[in-house]
């Protein structure tokens, strides 16, 4: 089966990267829980996609059956030339992974108790001036203009900023991060193009690792080389794979959810004139708008055959951990695919369920509300300018790749 | 009214903080724990709104 043709039946064939899909999945969500709730494909290998939210949290939870060795939606091949000269030459490599996301216990145990500190809900006061005034200097830049690319101009280019800093890297490299990121995680079927931006990020940060460790400070990179676990220090790789996947982890994700909040308040108006006479309803505003927009689909591996609600998983199958179908289920959400600035009830998964809710999950949620906040502020009438124009980034990650919005 | 949180399915999702910041609080690594117990009167509605967007269903309620 070739991965070309147009999708028959979605239950049985489905292709994540099908642009009708990418441009509206809802429908299809909807229709396969009712007629389908495990969907099947082997468009990439055989994939398996649960939709409703029990059955996305459950395997979530089943980390025996369900590992994480494999988080990729589209796999990438390593580049395991170059990776292997590295390791001969006692350099630095992704052998461990990308850890915590890509590990199981107890690899992820430790991983992620090291990395929470630095992302903890009271930690992240600490960032949000910085976060502001990132979004204060991009609004300055957009002043006077009629119309503005909301995606470009604005949302993708705060996460990228924000985790920089907290990172201790060069923000001024903003846009080179943003495009080895964007490399690695929109060019599903681009083998070549999400190598070379694999192996950017790693030559960037063992540069990195060999600055911090002639020059120490107190940045999350200092802390992780001066780190002993069971008295002895990291390996350099794991800390090559945390730091790799800190960059990664933070930039698409967040930038998703910035601009699709804009695209629905741009083509919201009431939504988006009731945040602007409510700030007050700015934090259960951004829990919905994560909700309804959930950018993030993960993967896991099935390790051992196991049958699941009737479905035969093999062993080297792939789940794909649907957050976004699962935070539109009606079973626990009433009305779900209607936003709802103001609802109460919101148990949302769009951060994941289980041990590897994200760990960024506290700093994304602060960037999207300052984002949301600065922009409204500046810029409270605004519309989208030629929905035709608007482009929907799919995979891993879904976003508003391009959002021309009309000011005033 | 008492609640408490399940260390054991709590994962730092931070909701409850979010919703009542006046009856939890969350440490480094994003384990929750109640601060007012009992809940006080005032706070009862808030205490169930914390139970309802419990991503991990970690929040019980001991007592009415």
């Amino acid at each position: 089966m070739t991965t070309t043709e147009p999708v028959d039946d979605w239950a049985k064939d489905f292709d994540i990267l099908d642009t009708s899909y990418v441009g509206d999945p809802f429908g299809i969500w909807a229709e396969l829980r009712d007629r389908c709730p495990i969907a099947h494909t082997d468009r990439r290998g055989p994939t398996w996609m649960p939709t409703r939210y029990e059955d996305v949290t459950a395997i979530a939870h089943d980390v025996g059956h369900f590992s994480s060795r494999r988080v990729a939606v589209i796999p990438l091949q390593a580049a395991a030339g170059e990776e292997s000269r590295r390791v001969e030459n006692d350099g630095p490599s992704l052998e461990y992974g990308l850890p915590p996301i890509s590990a199981d216990p107890p690899l992820h145990t430790w991983t992620r108790r090291l990395l929470l500190p630095w992302f903890s809900h009271h930690r992240i006061t600490a960032y949000m001036p910085f976060t502001r005034e990132t979004c204060r200097r991009l609004l300055d830049q957009l002043e006077g203009a009629r119309e503005v690319d909301a995606a470009v101009d604005y949302a993708q280019q705060i996460p990228v900023r924000v985790i920089a800093h907290v990172l201790g890297v060069p923000s001024d490299m903003a846009d080179t991060f943003t495009g080895w990121v964007r490399e690695v995680l929109e060019f599903a079927d681009d083998q070549e193009k999400r190598r070379h931006g694999i192996l950017s990020l790693i030559e960037f940060f063992v540069a990195e690792l060999k600055a911090r460790r002639e020059h120490p400070g107190d940045d999350l990179i200092s802390e992780l080389l001066r780190t002993e676990v069971d008295g002895a220090p990291l390996a350099d790789s794991v800390v090559l794979g945390m730091a790799v996947l800190l960059l990664i982890a933070g930039v698409d994700t967040t930038w998703s959810a910035i601009g699709s909040s804009l695209w629905h308040l741009a083509s919201h108006p009431e939504d988006r004139d009731r945040l602007v006479s409510e700030p007050g309803l700015m934090p259960v505003a951004v829990e919905e708008l994560l909700r309804a927009y959930s950018p993030v689909t993960m993967a896991r591996v099935v390790t051992e055959d196991v049958e699941y609600r009737g479905c035969p998983m093999r062993t080297d199958d792939k789940v794909l951990m649907n957050f976004p179908a699962a935070n539109r289920d009606p079973e626990i959400f009433e009305d779900p695919d209607t936003v709802h600035l103001d609802r109460e009830h919101n148990r949302h998964i769009a951060f994941g369920s289980g041990i590897h809710r994200c760990a960024g999950s506290n700093l994304a949620r602060m960037e999207l509300q300052v984002a949301l906040e600065e922009w409204l502020a500046r810029i409270p009438r605004f519309s989208v300018a030629d929905s035709k124009k608007v482009t929907w980034a799919g995979g891993q990650v879904r976003g508003p790749r391009i959002l021309p919005v009309q000011i005033g | 009214m008492r609640i408490r949180v399940d260390p054991a399915k709590c994962q730092g999702h931070a909701r409850c903080i979010g919703v009542a910041p006046e009856l939890f609080d969350v440490d480094d690594y994003g384990l929750s724990s109640v601060i007012q117990d009992p809940v006080p009167k005032e706070l009862e509605d808030k205490a169930r709104l914390a139970v309802a967007n419990c991503p991990e269903y970690a929040i019980e309620v001991v007592t009415e």
